[in-house]
């Protein structure tokens, strides 16, 4: 009989890791639910059959024990974020080409569970993004009330996709009406218009924002996520967002708004936070966390795209190794000569 | 007395398992029929036996000798009959074989004579000797030789003197009982301790889930009139690692690189000061120990048990449960399943836990790391046991020591928080052992590669030397000719310079040279040829060693200068080592 010691181990395994993060992501899910209808549901259900699917097939081509990581529930995870950072109307075949893109090229391409150099979802969502720009940009319009039957009808296709079905984000109906540059608008004026906007943001968005708070800070109560990485992501957006906006506050936006638009809140305490990608050192993840803040701002108001989480923290990913290697922490009894 | 204690980072709390043991006093566990004794019982070198089969010994007398001066002595754990002296499996995870003295004993117990002597009237360094020679060890399960740690450094004032009885390993409860039970001679062992080692405080650690010894401690202190601190720290497990409980009482942080006097502390554990005492002022060597018998047993308890009791035996008397597969040596955060249950208690035996399925179910499988990093969090030496475990896996060997991997403990902590039940500290002992063994073979290849260039380069010499005289005689061959040619062609030349050798002396010698030229040539053509030859015999030497010209009919020269290349090659991983014919043997010739 071999068996090394420590005989005891804590009751911890990956799945009850993912499970978890799956639990932490439902009070946003709940409100992204209430605010745009069943379909969000609809397409998190094909998002976790498709990532199901690819990772079996790829578990068979790897020739690895199927049930043991099947059931780790690492895909799902990144099901779950792929869908959450789709638009909710997406045909399904867009969020299935995705999940399985991010399951197999970005996941076991590179070696299958922890060995993805990027996160795959945000992988996902950037091929999507530049192969298929007009269907990543075509969010509900605010207030589009529909059933469930005709939300399916529209993600299968069954339904035509009428322009009028979907409109820009709040954020990205801001950058293209502050880039008309013509002083017409300005932040204040737009805000008002209270058919797009809420108190702080996107109406309804910052009730969704306020439900990923909710689930990543239960996340690091159960100290599954440490506070490096949220509190460096909020805290640079801020400073950034919040230097511009005094700078400027005709042009740019509050802190606040920044904060609780887009994929700020998904990203700090969701994306940012996962370990395979980012750092792990504390000192990295101070540094990580707040480059994700800083190119996500810089991406979502001077760049191309709607929104920058996705690229931030891919770009961040590119340098964790780095990041890593130089923060090494001092270790027991050698502090005083690092 | 409050005192202000500090923290260390990391740590675990795994359940502790400590109550079940506690219940009962100390019990004498009785003579086994058989007691088998390793030589090997401490860190350093192996005792030498100095008793054969068929002697008669008495308890205490001594059966091993101290190998130099890291090294402790072994004595018979009881009167008898030495059986055999002969190789018996260790209790050690590898279950490899050593040196043991088999004694079968009569059952009178009978004592060597033992010299009571007071300490205080002994100079430090013979205290110092006594202890070696009674086999005094730690006993907290490193089983350093007592004797050499109870010097203080030389520059650095010894600060505080730190008594260990934190015991933090889960169900073992051996020091416990021992502080409850035996406070006042634990005591007045730390004593012997203070004296040798001159500190400024003693400070005596025991974990908070003790009240009890710690309430003993206290009482035995102050019923011996002593000035020790007792101090409960808080339970974290590895609290009782001797770095992390100086950590904890001193704020002091001792790295792998150093000593612990260097930084004026100094750690022993209760029992060690326990055995130091019996030996000084009994005369009592050790010949037992405290072990608690624990796990999947009707009664778990503790018991001095002699050393080279057969375990099997001694959980026996625990009335261990007929579904136990197996026995655990020590806590189950460090220990480890013996490979024989017949394998005998020694000193580093401080607990025995009865193994089954339902103490211990078997481990999840191993999952890849998804570098979560709760292993650094929880890792008492603040290493990243994940970039070790990446790098051990991969044998980047040199990146595991780059992340620092002998400051690891193999403490468990990793493992124990692990979701993905990677068995990080094997993976730590592997690197370890594969980096210890690549440091000996290039150590044996470098004596090889000096060895043979001494050859070379005394072989070479010898030539120049010879080459040297050839030329030499040669030279003098040359100018005795010479010599004899300048007589020839002085002598009619004498009577032709006569007239005017007064007047110019100068022009007389003057023709002198001319005559000796053509013989100094010779000789400088001579020594010229000769210096030729030797280098051209060099030459071809150096050729011969280079080529093998026939690998059939070498001699034993040549065959070792080949396998010096081998080993030269093979160490600079050129080539694989051929199994048949293994690297250069060390030549006890040079």
């Amino acid at each position: 009989m071999f068996a090394p010691a420590p005989f005891l181990l804590k009751d911890v395994s990956v799945s009850q890791v993912m499970i978890q993060v799956c639990v932490a992501l439902i009070p946003g899910i709940a409100a992204y639910a209430s605010l745009v209808g069943p379909a969000i549901l609809v397409q998190l259900v094909i998002a976790t059959l498709a990532a199901l699917i690819a990772e079996a097939l790829m578990l068979k081509v790897c020739r690895k024990p199927m049930a043991l990581f099947l059931s780790d529930g690492s895909a799902i995870v990144t099901a779950w974020l792929i869908a959450l950072t789709f638009p909710p109307l997406a045909p399904w075949w867009l969020i299935a080409t995705g999940t399985a893109f991010a399951i197999v090229v970005a996941k076991h391409l590179y070696g299958g569970l922890g060995q993805n150099p990027f996160n795959p979802a945000m992988v996902a969502f950037a091929v999507c993004i530049v192969a298929f720009p007009a269907l990543m940009s075509q969010w509900p319009s605010v207030g589009l009330q529909l059933g469930l039957i005709e939300q399916m009808n529209i993600i299968l296709g069954w339904a035509p996709r009428v322009d009028a079905l979907t409109g820009a984000t709040p954020l990205d109906a801001m950058k293209t009406a502050l880039k008309l540059g013509d002083g017409s608008f300005d932040v204040t004026t737009l805000l008002a218009n209270q058919d797009i906007y809420g108190n702080f943001a996107g109406r309804g968005w910052e009730w969704v924002a306020a439900g990923y708070l909710l689930g990543g800070l239960w996340l690091w109560h159960r100290k599954l996520i440490t506070w490096h990485v949220p509190v460096a992501f909020v805290a640079s957006l801020s400073l950034i967002s919040g230097a511009l906006w005094i700078y400027n506050p005709s042009q740019f936006a509050s802190p606040l708004f920044h904060l609780l638009s887009g994929g700020a809140m998904l990203g700090a305490f969701f994306i940012a936070t996962d370990p395979v990608s980012g750092c792990t050192t504390p000192r990295g993840k101070l540094i990580f966390g707040a480059g994700c803040g800083l190119l996500a701002y810089i991406i979502r108001v001077f760049g191309g795209y709607p929104d920058g989480v996705a690229f931030a923290v891919l770009l961040m990913n590119l340098c964790a190794p780095v990041i890593d290697l130089l923060t090494q922490p001092p270790i027991f009894g050698m502090k005083d000569k690092a | 007395m409050l005192m202000n204690l500090f923290k260390f980072k990391g740590g675990v709390k795994p359940p502790t398992n400590k109550t079940q043991s506690v219940t009962l006093p100390i019990a004498v566990a009785p003579i086994p029929s058989r007691l088998v004794v390793p030589l090997h019982q401490s860190i350093g070198g192996t005792p030498r036996p100095v008793v054969q089969a068929g002697d008669k010994v008495l308890k205490g007398q001594l059966i091993g000798e101290a190998d130099g001066w890291i090294s402790a002595a072994v004595h018979a754990p009881t009167s008898g009959t030495v059986l055999e002296v002969a190789m018996h499996t260790q209790p050690h995870p590898s279950g490899l074989d050593s040196l043991c003295v088999v004694i079968e004993p009569d059952g009178k117990d009978e004592w060597i004579a033992r010299d009571l002597v007071d300490y205080k009237s002994m100079a430090p360094e013979s205290v110092r000797e006594k202890l070696q020679q009674s086999g005094v060890v730690g006993l907290g399960g490193a089983v350093f030789p007592t004797h050499g740690k109870l010097t203080a450094s030389k520059t650095v004032p010894m600060d505080e003197l730190v008594i260990n009885g934190a015991e933090c390993e889960p169900f073992i409860t051996c020091d416990d009982l021992l502080m409850r039970e035996r406070a006042e001679e634990v005591v007045r062992g730390i004593g012997i301790f203070r004296d040798l080692l001159q500190p400024k405080k003693v400070l005596i650690g025991i974990e908070d889930n003790k009240p009890e010894a710690a309430a003993a401690m206290r009482a035995a202190v102050e019923a011996v009139g002593e000035d020790f601190v007792v101090v409960q720290v808080p339970t974290l497990y590895p609290a009782g690692g001797a770095k992390q409980l100086i950590r904890v009482l001193t704020g002091k942080e001792v790295p792998a690189s150093k000593r612990s006097t260097d930084l004026g502390v100094q750690c022993f554990n209760v029992a060690t000061a326990y055995t130091a005492w019996r030996a000084i002022a009994q005369g009592e060597p050790v010949v037992s120990r405290l072990v608690t018998v624990t796990g999947n047993v009707g009664e778990p308890r503790n018991y001095e048990v002699l050393i080279g009791t057969p375990m099997d035996e001694l959980l026996k008397l625990a009335h261990p449960h007929p579904d136990t597969d197996g026995i655990i040596m020590g806590g189950p955060m460090m220990g480890f399943l013996v490979p024989d249950r017949r394998v005998p208690v020694i000193k580093a035996t401080n607990c025995l836990i009865a193994h089954d399925e339902r103490l211990f179910p078997p481990k999840a499988p191993e999952m890849p790391c998804i570098r979560c990093g709760a292993c650094a969090r929880a890792c008492p030496h603040e290493l990243q046991p994940f970039e070790m475990y990446w790098f051990s896996r991969a044998k980047n060997f040199g990146k595991t020591q780059e992340y620092n991997i002998f400051d690891c403990i193999e403490c468990g902590c990793c493992s124990f928080v692990c979701p993905s039940r990677i068995p990080l500290v094997q993976y730590f002992r592997f690197a370890k052992s594969e980096i210890w063994a690549r440091e000996r073979e290039k150590n044996a290849a470098d004596q090889a590669k000096a060895r043979f260039e001494f050859k070379q380069l005394r072989e070479e010499r010898e030539k120049a030397e010879k080459a040297e005289k050839l030329a030499k005689a040669a030279a003098a061959q040359a100018a005795k000719k010479a010599a004899e040619a300048a007589a020839a062609a002085a002598a009619p030349a004498e009577s032709a310079a006569q007239p005017v050798a007064a007047e110019a002396a100068a022009p007389v010698t003057a023709p002198v040279p001319p005559a000796a030229a053509p013989a100094t040539g010779d000789a400088e053509k001579a020594a010229k040829m000769a210096t030729i030859e030797a280098a051209m015999a060099r030459a071809k030497a150096q050729r011969e060693a280079v080529q093998p010209k026939n690998t059939d009919n070498l001699t034993p020269e040549q065959q070792k200068a080949a396998a010096d290349i081998e080993a030269r090659r093979v160490a600079a991983h050129l080539i694989e080592p051929e199994p048949a014919q293994p690297a250069a043997p060390p030549d006890p010739k040079s």
